[in-house]
């Protein structure tokens, strides 16, 4: 259970995979530097705004698209501690949890460039600009379980 | 108890308990594909396992990239190729030999009825066309598949989708698919499995069935399945490798919803950017089109080029306009050549290659630069997937995007005469 805190960065529905990292760059040799890449086609520049431990907030379907990888961990190699959704595709939700990317899904109303706080014990998000609290549902037992093994390699790495 | 859908049926049978929607079950995967994209971070979470791989079950088919389109993925097809030399990897599909991974899953028999089958690409739902239980995870999870055999899954809600009625001439499964994902939305089915059935689903083509089942992804859906029948029997018999099960559902099987489609309601589709949920009637777009692209996973079967060749022979593509073709298999090229379909493409002025993704994601063959419009067969039409930023990608079935080439508009075949 972990306490994430960073500046906001605002996006809307269906934000796809595409849009996250492009095919472009989905080649080994970019494998060290995708974050460098991270949404290049629709926010330009955004990357090199990221810091570590921002937030992304978004609404429905967050990384839709294809099953890349690439995705959460471009979006890691930018700085992204956390992406808060109304909700997530499934394959993105799953490549997170393996990848370490912490996800909450909950719908919320943080604008971009504020302070955001996710505590997943508690299962809250606090808008450090105006200290709005948000709950969330945390995730089941078998989710959240393998979340803190460290994903899927690990949980196998250990029962070996 | 109350019946069972067929993905319950199917992860019930491959996890060995009784698997209903909610649960989430262990369970045994009957192969594991990854392509030259998804296959590179698969490899090298494998190997930090020191594991023997599951030989059998792992089949590595190169197609985004390849044949080879630049130095950078020149070196990620050589490291597919030396893993497959390193373990010992039979089920490697060489350039030649290769083609759109989904359509080689299919050709090569490995996709069948009442299979688990998972891939790293989102779009291993096609194989719910053929009555599996197949969808796409992530490289990670691909490599624990070659490392244990297994993986977890969720056992989704279906939705039913009940077919009555007769396609129209000139329409089909793409007209269907971009309708039903227009009125659910891309989130539409998220967590959700499609089942098809109803009177006339029994009376939808095998290559229809896959090209619906291919864009369950779309709507977020983890799987779209048609339940096998004397059709999907006939269609695998000569290709299919060892043993399959016919799973069909229970009578009282339970459903989250169910929706009801008339096929002789349908009328040609497009999908205007950058969701493939903006579906429209094609008559009501006005939109000059800069190429037309017709292939990928999801229309680029010998079926899709005998309905493109029949409306394009004897006549031009127009002028300005490109038509790139890109056959998804070698057995579909192939049998382009026997049937002459390469010859009525080459003579109507389009571009025909061999098989590839190309295209399809913005790799190659095909991109589209600022400000050009493209109507194409595939699945996808998200802000720059087949290019610049600023240009547009109109997803339309086989018919639409043969008889766009030839006006250089988008257009129904009905247009041309
Ligand atoms: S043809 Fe297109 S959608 Fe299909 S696997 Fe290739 S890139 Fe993906």
């Amino acid at each position: 259970m972990t306490i994430y805190r960073g500046r906001v960065w605002r996006f809307d529905d269906h934000v796809d995979t595409d849009q996250i990292i492009p095919a472009e760059r989905l080649v080994s040799e970019m494998l060290n530097c995708l974050g460098d890449f991270a949404f290049e086609k629709v926010r330009p520049g955004i990357s090199e705004k990221m810091k570590d431990g921002d937030i992304i907030v978004a609404g429905k379907n967050f990384g839709c698209g294809s099953s890349r990888e690439h995705a959460p961990l471009a979006l890691m190699d930018a700085g992204i501690s956390c992406v808060v959704a109304e909700s997530f595709s499934r394959i993105f939700f799953r490549n997170s949890i393996n990848t370490g990317l912490a996800l909450v899904e909950c719908k919320v109303d943080i604008k971009e460039g504020s302070e955001a706080e996710v505590d997943t014990s508690e299962g809250t998000i606090r808008d450090m600009s105006n200290g709005k609290v948000y709950n969330f549902k945390k995730h089941p037992d078998f989710i959240q379980n393998l979340i803190e093994s460290g994903g899927l390699i690990e949980t196998i790495r250990r029962k070996k | 108890m109350k019946g069972k859908t067929v993905a319950e049926k199917i992860l019930s049978a491959k996890s060995g308990r009784d698997a209903r929607a909610g649960d989430i079950v262990e369970a045994d995967v009957d192969y594991v594909m990854v392509n030259d994209v998804t296959g590179p971070i698969a490899f090298r979470r494998f190997e930090s396992l020191g594991l023997p791989p599951k030989r059998e079950k792992i089949v590595l088919i190169p197609d985004h990239y390849v044949p080879n389109k630049d130095i950078a993925s020149a070196e990620q097809a050589k490291e597919m190729r030396e893993f497959a030399g390193r373990h010992g990897i039979g089920n490697y599909f060489e350039v030649g030999r290769s083609g759109v991974c989904h359509q080689i899953m299919i050709d090569e028999g490995f996709a069948a009825p009442g299979r688990l089958i998972v891939g790293a690409d989102s779009h291993t739902c096609t194989y719910g066309g053929l009555g599996a239980f197949s969808t796409g995870i992530g490289s990670t999870e691909a490599a624990a598949v070659f490392a244990t055999g297994r993986l977890w899954f969720k056992v989704p809600e279906s939705v039913k989708i009940e077919l009555t009625g007769k396609f129209r001439k000139n329409v089909g499964g793409k007209d269907l698919v971009i309708k039903i994902i227009s009125d659910m939305g891309v989130d539409g089915a998220i967590y959700q499995a499609w089942e098809f059935g109803g009177p006339a689903a029994g009376d939808v083509p095998v290559s229809d069935r896959l090209t619906i089942c291919n864009m369950a992804i779309e709507a977020g859906a983890k799987a779209g399945i048609f339940p096998c029948d004397a059709k999907t029997e006939e269609y695998i018999r000569d290709i299919v490798k060892g043993d399959y099960e016919a799973v069909v559902p229970d009578k009282d099987a339970v459903y989250a919803k169910v929706l009801k489609y008339d096929l002789s309601e349908l009328e040609p589709m497009v999908a205007c950017p950058h969701l493939p949920e903006n579906g429209r009637p094609v008559r009501e777009v006005d939109v000059v089109i800069d190429q037309a692209y017709l292939g990928s996973c999801t229309n680029g079967r010998i079926e899709d080029m005998r309905i493109a060749a029949g409306i394009i022979k004897g006549r031009k593509v127009a002028p300005g306009v490109r038509m790139i073709v890109v056959p998804a298999s070698p057995s579909v090229q192939r049998a382009m050549i026997e049937e002459g379909l390469m010859t009525i493409f080459m003579d109507a002025g389009a571009f025909v290659s061999g098989p590839t993704c190309g295209a399809c994601l913005g790799g190659y063959m095909g991109i589209l630069a600022e400000g050009e419009r493209a109507v194409s067969s595939t699945n996808r039409n998200f802000i720059g997937r087949m290019g610049h930023k600023g240009s547009e990608v109109y997803l339309a079935g086989p018919e639409v995007v043969a008889a766009s080439a030839v006006l250089g508009r988008i257009a129904v075949p009905e247009d041309l005469s």
